[in-house]
């Protein structure tokens, strides 16, 4: 380990953290009535449904199944009855294809290891280990939902020689990476090791940053016992959780645009994912369940939980103290990059980070006005563009002229509109012309 | 009723209105000081001329746009003025004062499109009009008289600038020893106690200004420090070369407008580039320019005609000196 | 000093010629030869440059004008200019003008701030385009009219506004010129350009939610609920995914006003005859 802190060298900004919950344990969630568990949770061909409605299922019962390559298993996360196989409104208020179980008891599979013992031995081959994680249901939980036997499969041609793990969780509010590399740290080191062995290689890099004291005193004694897992502590910034932001900060490598970081011979998994790997592996537990951050400064109980894939956010905000008159805004995911919902009864899904309760005065975005040159977008912007030139034609409707500006690059960390004075809404024009970029081609 | 809104759903405290309002804060300690050592016809100026330039504001917006947008809010038009009246001196008569307002606000700023549209710099613009139509007035320096405040005894002078102007027409030795020795010392032109127009006299309220600034990061280093070190090095050198006081390098930084401009006029977003890059490049222009122009023309001073030469030529350095985009031929 | 008077003048006179001179060859160097027909054709363009043919800009139209043989003349149309232009530009060229009917566009939408209220308040940016990523929509509905106007500000003539009172974007007949501005822009694809109608007369169902009949309502008093009635009235009348379409060859003089009365929600709009007595 190095003794200078690194970080990555272009653009960043630093947000308030409010990390109020990182001292909070993880909690179980429990049960709700029923739980609506949605077909697509990663990106991808939607899962092809295996229930029908009056089926009992169990916890971990494979509910639909992977349609191609790109493509991720859904599993039960109650026991109970399958009530409903339609479209039903989801996050955004659109229908989405969900299953809505009622649940009765909580009766696992009885493949499912429950027992609390840590198995450190890995007795599978390479393949093995990925049809396990893809038998799994695993996605890359950060938010992106990859899914992961993808990610843990060397692509032909390329060599792969760093695993980066991302315990960064640079969005403000966040804790449920931080609680789950200290209450778990040395099954995500396993998990590390697991995916060590699919890739066929032997060291990994957990990176975290210097604000969570407590995760990095954890690991750093627990990687002592294990050859090739180090620890790297990076300075503080918004977004190093960035795939790409995170491997120029520990590699010292630039993903070339329109590549993958594969091609630069390295694989990042977000901690979530690699301790879900190790679950899937070694226990034989598919993804049914996260770990989700209940804040905000209008959440009167905050706290981390482990929550049922299909939890409806009210059930789990209700346990949190409720929703205040006053909350402007319910955001699952980030205040950075999550989206505000239009139904609160949306199901938690494997992608939900955290819910967050926020006020007006914290969420208000001010009037817009006129730009004023100040160049802090630019200054701000981890992937080095131009978000006030993107903005200015993008308002016009001048998309050819937006082509040469790398738009496509553009990561939607929300830097420019978090940073801009004027209040204009960058990331709202970079959005509108990668959408009208990418219809184009 | 809840509310649904496109991320990021935090953003950053400090919106236009702060940024500008910060600017004013940092303009403060010089306007003080000015008025500590020009006296009350000094807070004249500053008031003529901050009136003016709000009042314009708000007519033209009141009554030529369409759209009622309140600008003022947001402290520019105040900054322009406080400028505006940093580049007079304390003698000037108010009609001309205002007549500069017009200028700088409705001419430079408005005429543009308002605030983020203009090219030029609108302080800096009104003071060359009034600098090219009122040239008697814009250079009767009155002589600092802290003790008198009321200036009820008014005498005027030459600023530091021009005695070195006119250092290489004495030919004769003796006069150059007499020219020398009407040049201030440093402490004198540091804290301010020389000729010269209001706001810029005093070197320590203006880089007083500037450390605030940077604290509150409202601005970077790069154009103050790129400005001030270009005047710095050139005139050390020719300074060394030929060891005429003409050329002293710490004269040349303390005196005439140099620090105001290179702190608050060189450094106003709308009319600087917009990469860091282009800033340096746009530093160091100015301050090449500078010397050449207090050096090799008719003028005393170059500060104002420099940056505005630069702000024509901001639109050209934003286009050569873009950022280069993360993946784009780095290392591999 | 006289002398020094005329040496100005010589001297600027013979700048200005040598100038002059420059010009001139400089133009006879860099005339690039065009098609005469060309700059005709384009005098009888409207000039906004909209794109609504399908070409960049007017000058594009006239050149691919003047180029075209008989049977690609046919094709082309612009739909600012209308029949008349086009007649002009035939008449320039040697050839027939297609006789077209004139067509405006109309929003397939009346979820208006009564009719659809609001579930949550909207508080993002104003593009209709991002809005439609993140939400429903205020009123619930997922196929209705955003009401933030992306396409009042595509529309190159002036011809749509949001009425205050309804939040709905309002066609001006006389302004629009079916150009497809609208029609593009919306992510909803809520405007459709339909023939102008004998005296304006159209009939045409403002409803564009493909959901269950139940659930539309639930978000929309005047949602179309696919009940059939219009269809049994105007076999030529199509349902599909839960929505009704008329054809614009239904007439909306024989059936107008029949079909508008018989439809239990109030989706199919029917706009009467220029001149004659509002609703």
């Amino acid at each position: 380990m190095s003794s200078k802190m690194k970080t990555f060298p272009l653009g960043g900004i630093h947000p308030d953290k409010h990390k109020i919950t990182s001292q909070t344990p993880i909690k179980d969630a429990g049960l709700p009535e029923t739980v609506y568990i949605p077909v697509k949770q990663h990106i991808g061909a939607p899962a092809k449904i295996l229930v029908n409605k009056g089926d009992k299922v169990k916890v971990g019962t494979l509910l639909a199944d992977s349609d191609g390559i790109v493509s991720s298993d859904v599993h039960s996360s109650v026991s109970g009855e399958v009530l409903k196989v339609e479209a039903i409104e989801g996050e955004f208020g659109y229908l989405e294809n969900m299953i809505t179980i009622r649940v009765e008891g909580d009766e696992f599979e009885p493949s499912i290891d429950r027992s609390a013992d840590i198995i450190k031995e890995i007795p599978y081959t390479q393949d093995e280990i990925i049809q396990k994680i893809r038998e799994g249901g695993i996605v890359g939980m950060g938010g992106a939902g990859y899914p992961t036997p993808i990610k843990t499969t060397v692509p032909e041609g390329k060599k792969i020689d760093i695993l980066i793990l991302n315990g960064i969780e640079c969005e403000p509010y966040l804790t449920a990476d931080d609680r789950l590399m200290v209450e778990h740290a040395e099954e995500i080191i396993i998990g590390a090791k697991i995916i060590n062995k699919a890739l066929g290689i032997q060291n990994a890099v957990i990176a975290i940053d210097e604000n969570k004291p407590e995760a990095i005193k954890i690991m750093q004694k627990l990687t002592k016992s294990y050859v090739g897992v180090n620890v790297q502590v990076l300075k503080t910034k918004y977004p190093q959780g960035a795939e790409k932001q995170l491997i120029k900060a520990i590699a010292g490598r630039e993903v070339p645009n329109g590549k993958l970081p594969a091609d630069v011979g390295c694989i990042v998994q977000n901690v979530g994912t690699v301790f879900a790997v190790y679950e899937a592996v070694q226990k034989n537990k598919p993804l049914f369940e996260r770990i989700v951050t209940v804040s905000g400064d209008k959440c009167s109980m905050p706290g981390n939980f482990r929550t049922r894939i299909g939890t409806p956010a009210a059930f789990l905000l209700e346990k949190c103290g409720g929703i205040p008159e006053d909350t402007a805004q319910v955001v699952f995911g980030g205040p950075m990059m999550g989206t505000s919902a239009v139904n609160i009864q949306a199901p938690v899904t494997k992608l939900t980070s955290g819910l967050l309760l926020l006020s007006e005065s914290i969420s208000r975005k001010g009037e817009e006005e006129q730009c004023i040159r100040c160049g802090k977008c630019v200054a701000a912007c981890p992937m080095g563009l131009e978000p006030f030139a993107i903005a200015r034609y993008a308002r016009q409707n001048m998309f050819n002229e937006v082509k040469p500006l790398h738009v496509l690059d553009c990561i939607e960390c929300g830097c420019c509109a978090y940073i801009c004075p004027a209040r204009i809404p960058l990331l709202d024009y970079c959005k509108l012309a990668k959408n009208e970029l990418k219809k184009r081609k | 009723m809840l509310k649904v809104s496109t991320a990021p759903h935090v953003s950053s405290s400090k919106t236009t209105a702060m940024l500008m309002k910060d600017v004013v804060i940092a303009l403060l300690p010089a306007a003080a000081a000015s008025i500590f050592i020009f006296g009350i016809s000094a807070l004249a100026v500053i008031l003529t001329s901050v009136a003016g330039c709000v009042l314009c504001e708000y007519l033209i917006n009141r009554y030529l746009f369409k759209n009622p947008v309140n600008t003022l809010h947001n402290y520019s038009a105040i900054i322009t003025g406080l400028l505006l009246a940093f580049n007079l001196p304390s003698s000037m008569p108010a009609w001309m004062t205002l007549v500069g307002c017009f200028v700088a606000i409705g001419i430079a700023k408005m005429a543009f499109g308002g605030l983020g549209k203009n090219l030029f710099n609108p302080a800096l613009a009104g003071r060359v009009f009034l600098f090219i139509s009122f040239p008697v007035q814009m250079t009767t320096w009155p002589i600092p008289n802290w003790r008198d405040f009321l200036n009820i005894d008014m005498q005027t002078g030459a600023t530091t600038l021009n005695v070195l102007k006119h250092i290489d027409a004495s030919s004769s030795a003796t006069s150059l020893m007499s020219k020398t020795a009407e040049l201030p010392d440093y402490a004198h032109m540091f804290f301010g106690l020389t000729g010269g127009s209001l706001g810029e006299v005093s070197a320590a309220a203006l880089l007083l200004g500037l450390a605030y600034m940077l604290y509150r990061r409202v601005i970077t280093w790069h154009i103050p420090f790129y400005y001030m070190a270009t005047v710095f090095l050139i005139t050390g050198m020719m300074w060394l070369l030929t060891d005429n006081p003409k050329y002293d390098p710490i004269t040349h930084l303390l005196s005439g407008g140099l620090m105001l401009g290179a702190i608050f006029m060189a450094t106003d977003y709308v009319t600087s580039p917009m990469f860091k890059n282009g800033q340096i490049v746009f530093a160091v222009g100015c301050g090449i320019l500078t010397v050449a122009i207090r050096l090799y023309s008719s003028y005393p001073e170059g500060v104002s005609f420099a940056i505005l030469i630069m702000n024509a030529f901001v639109p050209l350095i934003d286009a050569y000196c873009r950022p280069r985009p993360f993946g784009k031929g780095g290392v591999k | 000093m006289d002398n020094l008077v005329l040496m100005n003048i010589l001297i600027l006179s013979g700048v200005a010629l040598a100038a002059a001179v420059l010009l001139y060859y400089a133009a006879q160097k860099f005339y690039v030869e065009e098609n005469p027909k060309i700059s005709e054709v384009e005098e009888c363009l409207p000039g906004a440059n909209c794109g609504a043919c399908g070409r960049a800009g007017c000058h594009d139209f006239a050149t691919a004008c003047a180029g075209a043989d008989d049977a690609g003349f046919s094709k082309l149309y612009c739909p600012v200019g209308g029949a008349a232009s086009m007649s002009k530009i035939a008449e320039i060229l040697g050839y027939a003008a297609e006789e077209k009917e004139p067509s405006v566009a109309v929003l397939k939408c009346n979820g208006n701030c009564q009719n659809a209220p609001a579930k949550y308040e909207y508080e993002g940016v104003k593009i209709c385009r991002i809005a439609d990523k993140i939400c429903n929509g205020r009123s619930g509905c997922p196929d209705g009219c955003l009401r933030l106007g992306d396409c009042v500000k595509v529309c190159k003539f002036g011809a749509l506004h949001i009425d205050e009172e309804t939040g709905l974007p309002v066609v001006d007949e006389d302004k629009c010129t079916s150009c497809g501005a609208c029609v593009n822009i919306c992510p909803r694809k809520l405007f459709e350009i339909r023939p102008k109608g004998k005296n304006g007369q159209r009939v045409y169902v403002a409803c564009s939610n493909k959901q269950k009949g139940a659930l539309a309502r639930k978000n929309c008093k005047v949602a179309c609920i696919a009940c059939g009635k219009c269809a049994k009235i105007v076999p030529e009348i199509t349902i599909e995914n839960n929505l009704s379409y008329i054809p614009a060859s239904v007439s909306a003089e024989k059936f107008g006003k029949e079909l508008s009365e018989a439809c239990p929600t109030g989706a199919i709009i029917y706009k009467k005859p220029e001149g004659s007595d509002e609703q």
